[in-house]
């Protein structure tokens, strides 16, 4: 069935037990909104020595949004900004991608589960909105992504 | 039931359902309250308006442009008539949204005793679909005026026990919805325009949900405005309308200004042209107009009384079955009373997204999320809703798609 390859093991899995979801204690938090669909996500993290530190993010959203957040703040805590940037534009890549890469699992680890995304273009943006409150945050943190 | 519609004969005029969707599955289309599939009656009316009519109208003093004219005017007395207007009373804009604007800027820059001021009151509902929110939020802003509601009850109906205390004397305009496009309820309108016209009120109808589905007639309704659009009644993109009451059309200001709208122009002032024409500037969206007018004739032919049993003898259906669903949950009204064709409902545990994700794969097309009524949303305390809009040319085989999709939803997710 074409859905399991957008709702794989994995993905349920993040989504039943989110990791990292709890409420943000920094003092900079960003909010993001999806519009469409009404799914919001709110975010904080610090950056100490050049890496992502305490990433903790609270929201409401469907499951990819959910899984899609859960596995970023996976693949992105305690790494440094570098590879989080990495990380960040070959995950932006998958998902403009139609369907036609499957992504670098070296870089992407359990995100590389979110390909099947990018064959549903109305749910591309439910699994970048985490991403994109993690870049937020980060360069309102000083980084450079 | 099969008797009130022949929707195997309605279905072959609309060509979209001729085609296969994801996994080779036929359309199971629910999702008209956002707009409506088109038969070829329609589509033949603007091609043909472009293959032999096309030109300017109320321009050029050659054959092609007397025949635009025409055919865009008889669009103009056919909306008229469907509605039980007047023609002049009917003015052409490229959407609901648009007529609603137009309204909240027109009552802004109207001089007298119209216009919309500091200190005065403008009342909604917490029902209103966010084009008939926002366009009266920002006047409430810019003018200083105060902007109340009437709140929701858990039914989709209107609390109307504090009515008194929400139309004052310092009330301007009411605006409320026919029919909720989240719900598909109904809203008790009669005591509230009413109220309005009592405080010299205007009352602004939004009928986006209940002119395309059901018989509505302005003089009836004693409603001082009516706005709906073209694509959600069989018609074309790009086409709604504003009807107003010509007394107060003559008296407005206008929205857009620019060609076709004017009486004279130097190049330091202008005078307006007489009500339609004051409010459509520009060339106006003329193939739309003749292709709505066959969206009209293709609705009265089949006849709007018996498109509004059939889609209640749908929902019906609909509702019955998803009762017997474990998880799932009806919002808004529980029964027939007081709605149309249009159910909301949540799955237990279930994100609306993901449901329609999975409906989708039976063919079922349905609309998620918050509607475009995000106040209301919050209000029921929830973050979105799945939605079923039923039409002419849908029939109980889609309901049973409907159901079996629903079913598959919860326990595609319920068993992994």
């Amino acid at each position: 069935m074409e859905l399991d390859s957008l709702y794989q093991e994995v993905i349920l899995d993040h989504y039943k037990k989110p990791h990292h979801k709890g409420l943000p204690v920094g003092e900079l938090q960003v909010h993001h909104v999806n519009p469409n669909c009404g799914d919001e996500i709110t975010l904080s993290l610090a950056i100490k020595d050049g890496k992502v530190e305490d990433l903790i993010w609270d929201g409401v959203g469907c499951s990819i949004s959910q899984a899609s957040a859960s596995i970023m703040s996976d693949l992105v805590s305690g790494k440094s900004v570098e590879s989080a940037r990495v990380a960040l534009q070959e995950f932006t890549e998958l998902m403009q991608s139609k369907g036609t890469i499957s992504g670098d699992e070296e870089i992407l680890e359990d995100a590389i589960a979110l390909a099947g995304v990018s064959k549903f273009p109305a749910r591309v943006k439910c699994a970048l909105l985490s991403w994109m409150a993690f870049k937020d945050a980060a360069i309102q943190n000083g980084a450079e992504l | 039931m099969n008797s009130i519609l022949d929707v195997a004969a309605i279905k072959r005029d609309f060509p979209i359902f001729s085609q296969e969707m994801r996994g080779g599955k036929r359309l199971v289309f629910l999702d008209s309250g956002a707009t409506s599939q088109k038969p070829i009656q329609v589509m033949d009316a603007e091609r043909n308006f472009y293959s032999t009519n096309n030109a300017a109208v109320h321009r050029g003093s050659y054959l092609l442009a007397e025949r635009a004219s025409e055919a865009f005017e008889g669009a103009r007395d056919r909306v008229a008539q469907f509605i039980g207007a007047q023609s002049h009373e009917i003015v052409f804009t490229k959407s609901a949204t648009e007529s609603l604007n137009l309204l909240a800027v027109s009552l802004e820059r109207t001089t007298g005793s119209l216009q919309v001021s500091e200190g005065d009151e403008i009342v909604v509902s917490e029902l209103e679909h966010h084009a008939n929110l926002i366009p009266w939020q920002e006047l409430a802003k810019r003018t200083g005026a105060v902007l109340k509601w009437f709140e929701m009850n858990e039914d989709g109906s209107l609390n109307l026990s504090k009515i008194d205390q929400i139309i004052t004397s310092k009330c301007k305009v009411v605006a409320i919805t026919h029919q909720s496009n989240v719900l598909g309820s109904v809203p008790d309108i009669a005591p509230i325009i009413a109220a309005a016209h009592a405080v010299g009120a205007l009352f602004v109808l939004d009928g986006c949900q209940s002119v395309p589905h059901q018989p509505v007639n302005v003089q009836a309704l004693d409603v001082d405005f009516l706005v709906f659009s073209g694509h959600k009644a069989l018609g074309p993109t790009g086409i709604g309308v504003l009807w107003g009451r010509q007394e107060l059309l003559s008296q407005m200001e206008p929205f857009l200004y620019g060609g076709s709208m004017i009486e004279t122009v130097t190049m330091t002032d202008s005078t307006w042209a007489e009500a339609p024409k004051r409010f459509e500037a520009g060339v106006p969206n003329m193939a739309q107009a003749v292709g709505l007018a066959a969206a009209l004739d293709y609705l009265d032919v089949v006849g709007l009384s018996k498109i509004h049993q059939w889609e209640l003898h749908l929902t019906n259906l609909a509702l019955k079955g998803l009762k017997e669903i474990d998880g799932v949950k009806v919002i808004g009204p529980q029964g027939l009373e007081n709605r149309g064709g249009v159910i909301s409902f949540t799955i237990a545990g279930l994100h609306p997204h993901d449901i329609g994700q999975v409906m989708d794969q039976y063919g079922v097309a349905v609309r998620t999320g918050h509607h475009c009524a995000w106040p209301l949303i919050r209000k029921l305390g929830l973050t979105g809703t799945t939605r079923a809009s039923f039409y002419l040319y849908n029939d109980e085989s889609d309901v049973e798609v409907f159901l079996e999709s629903v079913a598959g939803a919860r326990d595609y997710f319920g068993n992994r």
